[in-house]
């Protein structure tokens, strides 16, 4: 067992799936009780189209994925306030264009496939430092934010209405959320991938939410679920030799199962 | 400050091309309890809404105690929402929606000051048993009661309530009716309360406004339900309010 904490590669891909891991859980909160659980995978999905781009123009993906996916979250969030449409529909549409984007530039390239497929099921065991840096710094930015404006994100979360009586900046804070959860997703997608991404913003926070009394115990519960189970996901896959993200999503799944029963009986 | 709470001056707001409010100027006294009723698509919430800053008009002024809305500090205007669109699923607890309207934001870790205080504004509201009960076990009344608890603790000089009392059985909308009467005769806070409920307009405010899209008729609740007025207002007289007030003109 000690042999797993004493590799290089380990190590960074642990510290990484902690503070994904909490991150996630941490964000995920709102992203439920704001019932948006669809922005995720939605985001994940346009960040592909950014990625394919970048492939096909020979540069770093995810120097174009992270604008792209920015790009994307402030059209959803105009879109839902400005065109009169529902977030689920907003998202929905614009997800879709991406995929179609990312799709067209990979068609145009000739050696695609190895690098889109590792973007697709993601890999946290090839997290290299700059990575790790990449999400320590992110870590830090959201944690920060979070210091600050928890009050008023939670405000907002529980009624936009309300909170625009008390002069909070409600379209501000929906923007500031949506480009972190986005931040957040375009960092993960190495480490999960794209196609698991929703799921772990979305199943810790839900998992918390089954036990929680107020929206404080829910965001720490949510970000120790969300750090312990990447952390148990991790070493299980080391072990079973099977994909991690894949691991870590059906780790969370089985806890929610159980305390799902467990309140039922 | 000037004599009025509320003064609009060709207040319009338009949905598209839906005329939800056309025209709208009234002047709202100072320690006034109103009554807003109007039938279901008139604008009254609406109404609210752009006294509160959510709902721009297209066109026209708004000033509340003298001021722009822009000028209006968090806590001088209470709020009590329509019930129906309160998020019961959000994890919290009677004192931290209390709280919420008092601090202006959630509050994650409460002191024992903020304890107190929601406490007691609980309390006045008779509300003190569900306290510590999630917003998702309180009953329509004892939730409608948390809100007031909300407004009473944040000391509004407006209170603007968007149907308080519906869903709620008759016993409990008579006690919130008269604690929202009690709040604004004691502490002198103007009143605005959009209702349905003809009756609660008549016994327990003393001005009503009768909306629809256009502003019908605004004063002494005693001259508001007349033959006319009603027929303007909702196209027809019903029958309640011969019974409640049995108008003469219509008998």
């Amino acid at each position: 067992m000690s042999e797993v904490f004493s590799l290089a590669f380990m190590q960074r891909a642990m510290v990484v799936g902690i503070l994904l891991g909490a991150v996630g859980g941490f964000l995920g909160t709102f992203v439920v009780q704001r019932k948006i659980s669809f922005l995720g995978s939605g985001l994940s999905h346009a960040a592909f189209g950014g990625i394919a781009i970048g492939i096909f123009l020979g540069i770093e993906p995810m120097l174009l994925a992270i604008p792209f996916t920015l790009l994307i979250a402030v059209l959803m969030v105009f879109l839902k306030k400005k065109a009169d449409i529902s977030a689920d529909t907003s998202i929905g549409i614009l997800f879709s264009v991406a995929m179609a984007i990312g799709i067209i530039f990979l068609a145009l390239n000739d050696n695609y496939s190895a690098d889109a497929y590792s973007y697709l099921f993601g890999s946290i065991l090839n997290v290299s430092v700059i990575d790790l840096w990449v999400v320590v710094t992110l870590t830090l930015v959201i944690a920060v934010a979070g210091k600050i404006h928890w009050g008023r994100w939670a405000y907002s979360t529980f009624d936009m209405e309300l909170a625009r009586t008390s002069k909070l900046p409600v379209e501000t804070d929906e923007y500031v959320l949506t480009l972190l959860i986005s931040l957040l997703i375009v960092v993960s997608i190495k480490v999960v991938g794209m196609l698991l991404l929703g799921a772990y913003l979305v199943i810790p926070a839900a998992t918390a939410r089954i036990v929680s009394r107020t929206f404080f115990q829910m965001s720490v519960l949510s970000i120790v679920i969300g750090a312990v189970s990447s952390i148990a996901g991790l070493i299980l896959s080391y072990f079973v030799d099977l994909p991690s993200g894949a691991v870590i999503i059906l780790l969370q799944a089985i806890l929610l199962l159980v305390l799902l029963t467990a309140k039922r009986i | 400050m000037p004599d009025y709470a509320i003064k609009t001056s060709g207040l319009t707001v338009e949905f598209g091309n839906n005329i939800i409010l056309d025209n709208i100027n009234v002047e709202i006294e100072n320690g006034d309890f109103v009554a807003i009723v109007g039938p279901n698509g008139s604008g009254k919430t609406t109404f609210l809404k752009a006294l509160l800053s959510i709902v721009k008009p297209s066109s026209g002024e708004i000033k509340i105690f003298g001021k722009e809305l822009d000028k209006i500090k968090p806590g001088e205007i209470g709020y009590v929402p329509q019930i129906k669109t309160i998020d019961r699923s959000f994890p919290a607890n009677s004192i931290e929606l209390v709280l919420s309207g008092v601090r202006n934001r959630w509050l994650g870790v409460k002191s024992r000051e903020d304890k107190k205080l929601a406490l007691h504004a609980l309390e006045l509201v008779g509300a003190a048993d569900y306290a510590r009960k999630q917003i998702s076990e309180l009953s329509g009344g004892q939730l409608q009661r948390v809100y007031l608890a909300r407004c009473f603790a944040s000391n509004p000089k407006l209170l603007l309530l968007d149907e308080p009392a519906t869903g709620v059985d008759l016993v409990c909308e008579s006690t919130i009716n008269e604690l929202i009467e009690e709040f604004n005769k004691k502490r002198g806070v103007t009143v605005l309360m959009v209702t349905h409920d003809w009756t609660a307009a008549y016994h327990h405010t003393n001005k009503v406004m009768l909306l629809n899209k256009q502003l019908i008729y605004y004063g002494n609740k005693n001259e508001a339900f007349t033959e006319l007025n009603l027929m303007k207002t909702f196209s027809h007289l019903g029958h309640k309010h011969k019974v409640t007030f049995g108008l003469k003109s219509y008998e």
